[in-house]
């Protein structure tokens, strides 16, 4: 017996870690069709783990304090510190990242219908992650206290001030202050250091846990564990480890070549990762001109927008995103995956992609511009409503279509090279 | 299905693009290049002589002004340390902020982030962009700044350079403010170059990595 395994048969006979690197790893059985739609899974755990890291070093330059907090960025991590600025892009470019990998990573679950039972409970812990992200994507905003941070922040925290009777209060008690300050700063740090990757390390390790209980769904939705084989592994089944860690791989040095030239040779994102006006330090009495959140959350600032009341227009953000939890529920298709749906699914889902980067558009720009790529007069505001309308109707009419158009027949076992 | 929808996806992006569009004001483009080492040392020169009475560049150290423009330490010292007695001080303006107040109606912004803030491109035509304005406090406008509280210091400099040679000289400046807004652009340029170059060796054992696994799933 070599001394690895008379060292790991000590250990195994302590600790199951053999027995979980199976069960997750070299035992885990994954559908062998996965295509391009699946690396997004690993490509966040990548992400995330990229901000863990450079995260706890920018911690150790940063100082969370009204006064000091614009001067420890752009003097200790973009000029001071040496590779400082490289922890910093890799920090902001990641956000950007987390939220791009994301979103592509949800599409493809809304494609393949990986929502579908029984992967409910996995859908419905992305959907945390999703919103802990957000939560922790806004609260790191504010800290590098520039002139977006603290009026994009402002923005935000003013929504809850719509609500009746304990919205003053509420605003009151998020700042810790009359108005928004140092002493939010302190707190919005404290929670994007500390409390919300603990929240989002967890549910990871429950999106995982639960995905590998019921299995991998795939593009044809086909249920593998149907067809085993005599030692019951799935004949359409191929271990995790090493075929998708090996697989994933690719895509990894695929996105790391996006990921840095972004970073190495355009770190402001155009002026959509890292805002312009954010180069001037926050001040509570300047409001800038034209206060935009950061791209990854303007679909939803631009649904905020399109009702003119601001208390329904809250409501219908928080309902933008909550209809989002029940889409297991509203789709009654016989079918899980797009590629068997009828051709009404296959319009719909288009056209919400296409809708939900519109409403991003809609959120940057101004509401009373005119829309430039259009061939006839409208407002951003009237395309933003279009857009919300749209948003809404997919979801509420999704139990309509699904159950009544025809569908395809779904073969028995998954078709490769598609 | 797929490509169906990645080419719907790529139809969106033109409309993110056009979205990046701003201000309607009429910018002239600056000559940026950052290689020029002595263009840079002449703004610095006019920074320091200039801008640095009245505005901060309190996020930049003099002694990283001197090191990256290659400027000797003792040059640097007795020409350009106006405002600060140690070379490792950042640079901070020569008048005091309520004296500045007072004559300007307005602090001085610092400018060390300045050609982040507004551009390169504003930056330049600002600095080009004053023209006589009898209505004003100083007497002067800018084409680019509406009513700006800032006289035109640099007034004297155009009328004995001349139009053309004050050009240049405001585009060393702004070459130099550029440089200022982030003095790693150039080194993460060249570090971004190798890393690309990396990982696109590091794509050949990976794909052909990826190959030999894959060859027998069909």
């Amino acid at each position: 017996m070599s001394l690895f395994q008379s060292l790991m048969g000590w250990v195994d006979d302590r600790f199951p870690a053999t027995k979980m690197f199976e069960e997750h790893m070299s035992k885990y059985y994954a559908p062998k069709n996965f295509n391009f739609w699946y690396f997004f899974g690993s490509l966040a755990m990548l992400v995330l783990v990229n901000q863990l890291l450079t995260g706890i070093w920018l911690t150790m330059l940063y100082n969370p304090t009204g006064d000091g907090a614009f001067a420890s960025v752009e003097m200790n991590m973009m000029r001071d510190v040496d590779y400082g600025w490289l922890l910093r892009y890799l920090h902001s470019t990641g956000a950007s990242a987390f939220f791009a990998v994301v979103y592509l990573h949800m599409f493809r679950g809304m494609m393949y219908g990986s929502y579908r039972a029984p992967r409910e409970l996995v859908w419905i812990f992305g959907m945390l992650i999703y919103l802990a992200l957000m939560a922790e994507g806004f609260m790191g905003y504010l800290l590098p206290w520039g002139q977006m941070s603290y009026w994009g922040a402002q923005v935000i925290i003013s929504l809850f001030g719509a609500i009746p009777y304990v919205g003053d209060a509420l605003m009151e008690w998020i700042r810790g202050d009359y108005l928004l300050s140092g002493i939010t700063l302190n707190r919005f740090f404290a929670l994007h250091v500390v409390a919300l990757p603990i929240v989002l390390l967890a549910l990871v390790v429950l999106h995982i846990i639960a995905l590998h209980e019921v299995g991998s769904n795939n593009p044809d939705g086909v249920d593998i564990k149907k067809y085993k084989d005599e030692n019951g592994v799935p004949l359409d089944g191929i271990p995790f480890h090493p075929y998708y860690t090996i697989h994933d791989l690719v895509g990894i040095v695929v996105f790391l070549a996006v990921f840095f030239v972004i970073l190495f040779f355009f770190p402001d994102g155009g002026g959509y990762f890292l805002e312009k006006p954010n180069f001037e330090p926050a001040n509570p009495l300047k409001t800038p001109d034209h206060i935009a959140p950061v791209w990854y959350f303007t679909p939803f600032y631009a649904i905020l927008r399109a009702i003119p009341d601001k208390l329904l227009g809250v409501i219908a953000m928080g309902a933008a995103i909550a209809i989002l939890f029940v889409l297991p529920w509203l789709d009654r298709s016989p079918v899980r995956s797009i590629r068997y749906k009828g051709w009404i699914s296959k319009v719909m889902l288009g056209l919400f992609a296409v809708f939900f980067v519109i409403l991003g558009v809609c959120g940057v720009k101004g509401p009373d511009i005119h829309v430039e790529f259009l061939p006839f007069e409208m407002t951003y505001r009237a395309l933003g409503q279009i857009g919300t309308a749209f948003y809404f109707l997919y979801f509420i009419l999704m139990p309509f279509w699904t159950s009544m158009e025809k569908c395809k027949p779904v073969p028995e076992r998954v078709r490769m090279g598609h | 299905m797929n490509k169906f929808l990645s080419v719907l996806l790529m139809l969106c992006l033109p409309a993110l693009v056009q979205a990046s569009g701003g201000e309607e004001i009429k910018l002239t483009t600056a000559p940026i290049n950052l290689d020029d080492k002595v263009s840079l040392q002449r703004g610095a020169q006019i920074f320091v002589n200039n801008c640095l009475g009245c505005h901060s560049a309190q996020y930049m150290r003099y002694e990283r002004v001197a090191e990256d423009l290659e400027i000797p330490l003792d040059i640097m010292k007795k020409n350009l340390l106006f405002t600060s007695e140690k070379i490792g001080d950042p640079m901070h303006s020569a008048i005091p902020v309520d004296l500045a107040k007072k004559w300007f109606g307005t602090v001085p912004p610092d400018l060390t982030l300045e050609a982040r803030l507004r551009g390169a491109d504003w930056v330049y035509s600002y600095l080009i962009s004053f023209y006589a304005d009898e209505k004003r406090p100083w007497k002067v406008n800018n084409h680019v700044f509406k009513d700006v509280g800032m006289p035109h210091v640099l007034s004297s400099m155009e009328k004995s350079l001349g139009e053309k040679a004050f050009k240049e000289a405001m585009a060393d400046l702004t070459n130099f403010m550029v440089y200022m807004a982030e003095p790693i652009r150039a080194e993460r340029e060249r570090i971004g170059v190798w890393v690309l170059i990396f990982l696109a060796v590091l794509a050949i054992p990976v794909y052909f990595l990826n190959r030999e696994y894959w060859k027998d799933v069909h």
